[in-house]
């Protein structure tokens, strides 16, 4: 511990020197609690880029961060030297309406990015915070609602600078939405959560806004869980193209469920497809669906992050999922609050913030019992996205059946974690990027 | 044959019967090439495995002797992706053809990498379903194939490309052994490897098996064809639609000289004299294509268009499209030999690269036939030359790469579907730096640090790989938390 104390004299030093606004951390800036010793902002890529291999000379391990909103998700960092706060790097560098497509440093803000596009009656196809940057979203890798049409953030990027953990920049895409040329970084970086570089700019393919919008909404009973779970099979196969298929099932088995889809086009077209839609959701045991252009409460929210399940599946199996999460639920005795894109085979399974981790990580076991059992092709995962560190510890953030504190020569891994742990040590041999960060491979 | 592969033949005879081992000069020649004819190169061996076991025996044994090998589909590639290797196996997977499940509910569908593109779609009609990715090869190219390349097509500026449509991936890794990229569904945990993989070019694995996404069939689709003088006057057409808020499943465009040649090939009666056709294809739920087809109706009159044909029924449309799909093939009946490229350009640069083509044509006297994917910008000029003139080979080959410079200079890309291959590997540093190329080489080395899997494709200088430490280094930490759950 003397020789490192030591460092940090010379390490502040160099780190100022790349990057002039290099402060102490405070309280603020804690990581799961913890403030690290050095943040800085640099306002440019070449400055991240000075930054990082002023960071890698004294084997510093680096967090980035954008708004900070997604830090307490996934486990804790092994260590944290030296955050990089990308707010400083704000600017919509290019804009080009008649190409759709945008330009832009990693710090922009979802909300800040919508105001300028929609100047051009225009937006980024993804559902993500208004205070949220896109570098952050691209490294977080989510996507709301509207995923169910427009994909995920590898789906929306077509370009990316990133620097590298020894400081050295790279592109990969251009600013074409249609471009084969060489690998894709941008799909290993989205997601990746900041442990294989910095991202520092993205280019992303726009969407026109639509004119009009409609939310058509149906309530099911909690005995009539099946005819929602067909509702959402059948909008999500219809030709009314949706651009989003969502189940909202909050407080448990013994509670009702909402499916709604959102629309979007002209107002004709929108009128006449919600019209269609209503007829398509509405069933013998379910409320007349409602039609409104408001987004309905809770739309694209999780009810709680604290505990925060997901599970993927295809989504015509949607009853057998709902049975599993009702029996497990009952097997664990929590009432986990379950929505999502379902209609794309995804949802989010939430429990109370004041669950115990025994009985969190008993529902996390049975559900993958329930789902992920056979060995067959993989056809789904349950993947833990945020608890705490002993649920972690307890189920694994991915894994299978009964894999409980297994060790990992014994437990089920992430299809093709061997070839993930390839990349990482290719990115960072030194493993200094968000260590620990994805502990799910 | 080289000592090492001979010794390799017993073993292949092993793992996918004698019959399935091809050493034959003659038939090995057969071989030699994809659909780009002008790299040629007869493999040592050829194996056409069955099943995704005997794939991974073939790599592990070549891995094992340190033998470098290619995956090949249909070998309908444009960029020599496929292209064997004189000292190297060619695993042909045309004989991995089944389509393994069709689960409609789920809109999902998986099959084995030697399957062709429409015989996904047909097997998806009968639940309305259909697999949205459609190069013009779709008739015979393969799905694997089409991960490979991230295949496009002339639907993907509205549904997205091969990438946009994989779920999940079965494949052999070049050290021999099968694993799943992805879970299955499209989400992911950990790295998008999926994502990466798809678009390397078969030089980061073999693909065993494939998930894929199918769509609901449009309920309503309408084409429209509309003449030009000019190309410039149809880009301003494909410039309006675009800034109306529209967009079309695809937006084509065809110039004189590739009008003449579809019709020369198929007769497919465009407008007589046109400098420029456009075909603007709409489709979606009724009530949004109706009045989106008037809107795109009057831009095309407004941009000055001689003639205007809306074709509603399937089979006037499927004649239509026969112009467009065949123009590559077309151009055969106008000049010996061609080159296709597929270089890429922001849509608002297309009036201005068409018109430093149309230059640069007039300046060598070499003639090039245009025809494009308008809506996202995506030419594929075909430059055309006979071999045997001499001087015209080379003529060819530079006005080629002056138009990829072009295409770089306007902000494009070298490649927007075909793929590198090794036919355009020599213009990467043009497009990429160093450092890029460093990097994504960094992927190569984790997936096939040996470098035996389809080497010589897409980077112009391979990297050394090394060693990499690997090891978890004990970082200083002013967080002083214990590393719960570091896995890296």
């Amino acid at each position: 511990m003397d020789t490192e104390r030591a460092v940090v004299p010379a390490a502040r030093a160099a780190l100022a020197d790349a990057c002039p606004s290099l402060r102490d951390g405070v309280a603020g800036d804690a990581v799961f609690g913890v403030t690290p010793p050095f943040v800085a902002s640099p306002a440019s890529t070449s400055e991240a880029a000075a930054l990082l291999a002023a960071a890698a000379s004294f084997g510093l391990a680096v967090v980035p961060r954008g708004a900070g909103l997604g830090l307490s998700w996934g486990a804790p960092p092994a260590a944290c030297d030296l955050v990089v706060d990308l707010s400083a790097m704000d600017q919509v560098i290019e804009h080009a309406a008649g190409d759709l497509v945008a330009r832009v440093q990693a710090g922009v803000t979802i909300g800040q990015l919508a105001s300028v596009l929609a100047e051009a009656g225009q937006e980024l196809a993804l559902d993500a915070p208004a205070e949220a940057t896109v570098g952050g979203v691209v490294a977080a890798g989510t996507a709301g609602p509207r995923r169910f049409r427009y994909g995920a953030p590898r789906d929306l990027l077509i370009g990316l600078t990133v620097v590298r953990a020894d400081g050295v920049i790279a592109h990969s895409g251009g600013k074409v939405v249609k471009n084969v040329a060489g690998y894709d970084l941008g799909k290993l970086f989205a997601g990746s959560q900041g442990t294989l570089g910095l991202i520092t700019e993205a280019t992303f393919r726009l969407h026109p806004l639509p004119t009009a919008v409609a939310y058509v909404t149906a309530e099911f009973g909690a005995a009539a869980r099946a005819s929602a779970a067909a509702a959402v099979v059948a909008a999500a196969g219809s030709v009314l193209v949706p651009s989003a298929v969502e189940l909202d099932w909050p407080g448990g088995a013994q509670r009702a469920l909402r499916v709604g889809v959102l629309l979007e086009g002209t107002d004709i077209g929108v009128a006449e497809r919600a019209k269609q839609m209503s007829d398509l959701l509405g069933a013998a045991d379910s409320s007349e669906a409602v039609v409104s252009d408001v987004a309905p409460v809770r739309w694209g929210q999780l009810p709680s992050p604290s505990i925060v399940i997901r599970v993927a599946f295809w989504a015509g199996k949607l009853t057998g999922v709902l049975d599993a999460l009702a029996a497990a639920g009952a097997g664990a005795d929590v009432r986990p609050a379950v929505s999502g894109p379902a209609g794309a085979g995804l949802l989010y399974a939430c429990l109370d913030p004041g669950t115990r981790s025994d009985a969190a990580a008993t529902f996390v076991r049975e559900l993958r019992e329930r789902l992920t059992s056979g060995r067959g092709d993989p056809r789904g995962s349950v993947t833990v996205l945020a608890a705490a560190p002993e649920v972690m510890t307890a189920c694994g953030a991915y894994g299978a059946p009964g894999a409980s504190g297994a060790s990992r020569a014994s437990a089920p891994e992430v299809p093709g974690a061997a070839l993930m742990r390839a990349v990482k040590d290719q990115f960072d041999p030194e493993h200094r990027m968000f260590p620990g960060r994805l502990s799910a491979i | 044959m080289l000592g090492s592969i001979q010794e390799l033949v017993p073993r292949m005879r092993d793992i996918c019967g004698a019959r399935n081992v091809i050493t034959d000069p003659l038939e090995l020649r057969t071989y030699e090439c994809d659909g780009l004819t002008a790299h040629r190169c007869v493999p040592a061996l050829v194996v056409l495995p069955f099943s995704a076991s005997e794939v991974a025996a073939v790599v592990a044994a070549c891995a094992a002797a340190k033998v470098p090998f290619v995956a090949r589909g249909s070998g309908t590639g444009l960029s020599g992706g496929a292209l064997p290797r004189r000292d190297g196996v060619l695993i042909v997977m045309s004989r991995m053809r089944s389509i393994i499940e069709i689960d409609a509910a789920s809109r999902r569908a998986v099959v084995e990498p030697g399957v062709t593109n429409l015989a996904v779609s047909k097997a998806a009609a009968p639940f309305g379903l259909f697999y949205a990715p459609d190069p013009s090869s779709q008739v015979v190219c393969s799905v694997g194939g089409n991960v490979a390349e991230n295949s496009g097509g002339a639907h993907c500026l509205k549904n997205g490309f091969t990438v946009n449509h994989v779920m999940g991936l079965e494949i052999v890794t070049p050290s021999g052994e099968l694993t799943w990229l992805g879970d299955g569904t499209g989400v992911t945990t950990g790295y998008d490897l999926l994502g990466a993989f798809t678009g390397s070019e078969g030089t980061l694995g073999i693909v065993t098996k494939i998930v894929v996404k199918l769509m609901p069939v449009p309920e309503t689709v309408h084409l429209i064809l509309a003449a030009y003088a000019t190309t410039s006057e149809g880009g301003q057409a494909v410039s309006d639609i675009i800034a109306a808020g529209i967009v079309p499943a695809a937006i084509e465009m065809m110039d004189a000289l590739a009008i003449e040649a579809a019709e020369a090939a198929v007769h497919c009666n465009y407008p007589a004299g046109a400098g420029a056709v456009l075909i603007v294809e709409l489709d979606g739920p009724t009530a949004e294509v109706e009045a989106e087809l008037a809107t795109v109706r009057s831009i095309c009159a407004a941009a000055g268009a001689t003639e205007i044909r809306a074709a509603d029924d399937p089979a006037e449309r499927a004649s239509i499209w026969a112009g467009r799909k065949s123009a590559f093939a077309a151009v055969g009946r106008i000049s010996p030999s061609f080159i296709v490229q597929d270089g890429v350009v922001p849509r608002t640069s297309l009036g201005a690269v068409l018109g430093k083509i149309a230059a640069l044509s007039a300046e060598t006297g070499v003639r090039v036939a245009n025809v494009f994917h308008a809506g996202d910008g995506n030419l594929h000029p075909l430059v055309l030359y006979d071999e045997n003139v001499p001087g015209q080979t080379r003529a060819a080959e530079e006005v080629s790469g002056r138009i990829l410079d072009a295409c770089l200079e306007h902000g494009g890309s070298i490649t927007g579907e075909h793929g590198v291959g090794v036919d355009k590997s020599k213009y990467m540093p043009k497009m990429f730096d160093a450092s890029d190329l460093d990097t994504m080489q960094l992927v190569r080395c984790a997936f096939d640090p040996a470098g035996l899997c389809n080497p010589g494709k897409i980077f112009p200088t391979p990297r050394l790989c090394g060693e990499v430490p690997g090891h978890h280094r004990a970082v200083s930490s002013g967080a002083g938390q214990p590393a719960v759950a570091e896995i890296f």
